[in-house]
Formats: C-alpha cells, sequence, structure tokens
C-alpha cells in the first residue's frame, strides 16, 4: 500500500487509512524524503491516526523520517498518536525524541504556522 | 465473532505483512475476551514485536493466539515460535537498551514489560520460543 503525500504548500502531509507494514513505512521513508527535496518543502506533517500499533521499527522509522527531513533543513510534525497507543509506547519505553508532535492535523498545521512566522 | 476459549488461532509468518495480520487478529481476539481498547494494543504491540524478530532473525513461523483461564479470570496466551538460528546469549537479549535503540533490538524486554508473564526458550541453533499472557483484570 502506498502512502498518499499531498502537497499543500511548502508543506508535504502524508495520512494512511490503515495499518502500516514494515515496507509501506520505509517506502513512506523514501517518499517523503523524495518529495521534500523535489518540492524543497519547509516542513513534513505524518498523520498516524489509522496507525493501530507503534512498536519498535514503526517509532524508529518516524525517528529516521524526523532526522532525515531536518538534514534537509525542513521540519517533521507527527499528529495523531492515539491515547492507547501512546500508552504502549510508553510502556515499551518507546520515544519519539526530538520529532515534534500534534494532538492532530489541524495542530500540527498551526504549530508550523507559528513556527514560520517566528522565522520570517 | 464469538469465539470459544479454547480455539486456537494459528498465524504463519512469512513477511512483514503477515506481522500487521497476527496483531489485528490478537486485537480482535483481545477485544473479544473483554480486555479494554489499551490492553488490546499492548496485545497487539507485543504481538507485532514477537512476530517481527522471526521475520527478522528466522524468517519463517508461527504465532498462535488462545483464551486461557485461571481462577476465573480470562486471559490471552501469545505463543511465537520457529525453527530458525536461535538466541546465543538470552540474558543480553533480554537487556535493556540492547532492544529499543539500535536496529539490532529484539523488543523482548519492552514485551516482558507489557504483558503479564514471559517465557523463553531459545537454544542457538535449534530455534526460539517465546509464550506471553495478558490476563484481564
Amino acid at each position: 500500500m502506498e502512502v498518499p503525500i499531498l502537497k499543500q504548500g511548502e508543506v508535504l502531509i502524508a495520512t494512511f487509512q490503515a495499518a502500516l507494514s514494515d515496507a509501506d513505512l520505509n517506502q513512506l521513508r523514501s517518499g517523503l524524503v523524495r518529495q521534500v527535496v523535489k518540492f524543497r518543502s519547509r516542513a513534513v506533517i505524518v498523520d498516524v491516526t489509522a496507525m493501530d500499533v507503534m512498536d519498535s521499527f514503526a517509532s524508529r522509522t518516524l525517528r529516521e523520517i524526523a532526522h532525515m527531513i531536518r538534514l534537509r533543513g525542513a521540519e517533521t510534525v507527527i499528529v495523531g498518536i492515539q491515547p492507547e497507543v501512546a500508552f504502549a509506547m510508553v510502556q515499551l519505553g518507546l520515544t519519539l525524541e526530538g520529532v515534534a508532535t500534534a494532538l492532530d492535523l489541524e495542530e500540527g498545521l498551526a504549530y508550523l504556522t507559528q513556527k514560520f512566522k517566528n522565522i520570517n | 465473532m464469538a469465539m470459544r476459549p479454547t480455539e486456537e488461532i494459528r498465524v504463519p509468518i512469512h513477511s512483514d505483512q503477515d506481522i500487521v495480520v497476527a496483531r489485528q487478529r490478537g486485537r480482535a481476539l483481545a477485544l473479544g475476551f473483554g480486555f479494554s481498547p489499551g490492553d488490546a494494543t499492548l496485545i497487539a504491540t507485543a504481538i507485532s514485536e514477537l512476530a517481527r524478530n522471526i521475520v527478522s532473525y528466522a524468517q519463517k513461523g508461527v504465532i498462535t493466539l488462545r483464551g486461557i483461564q485461571s481462577s476465573g479470570r480470562q486471559g490471552l496466551l501469545v505463543v511465537a515460535s520457529d525453527d530458525g538460528p536461535g538466541i546465543a546469549d538470552i540474558r543480553q537479549a533480554m537487556r535493556d537498551g540492547f532492544s529499543t535503540s539500535g536496529s539490532l533490538g529484539l523488543g523482548l524486554p519492552g514485551v516482558r514489560r507489557i504483558m503479564d508473564e514471559f517465557e523463553i526458550h531459545s537454544r542457538f541453533g535449534q530455534g526460539t520460543r517465546v509464550a506471553v499472557k495478558k490476563w484481564n483484570r
């Protein structure tokens, strides 16, 4: 399943409706990095609302995405982590350290708008 | 779909897609047994880690899911077994930090933390069997 990546101005938004396999996550990572380069995007939002489980592989891949995007000078925001998923992540000792998170897509966009305003 | 506690679900694990199938069936079974959504997510996460170890280290194996009962409590048993290379140093594999940070992690300390009971049998060259249980509170 290919994760659709939408372009909204300077922001790329990746959102999906079903659980992602490891291969899907790897594809998401390469797709986002490719498109950030292509569109000279300033930020990426990954909406994980549909993610049923955030295990060690998924958290590592999201951290890697954020770090790669940062090396391009852009910012990543992870939005939509469900309460039960957040609980399981904490119990497992998984973190998204150094990665911005927001409640949902709207909050994520608001965070980026504020951030861009401060830079400009 | 209601399911009698004695029935067993076997999910063959051959690819990363099977990891998703196994954890989704585990979650559905847990919810059917009356586990809270939070506990069902913990169970699904544990299954995800165990199934991934099979794919990563043994290439193929099986996840079995079964309802269990003990002194009036309902529980769920997850067994991950494979005929892969086995784990040479179980104590190292169970060390925290060895698991979550690098790509070499087995995620086993995390699995032990989120489940109520944890048992591992593995010998170098003779496969691995991990059995975990979660009891419904």
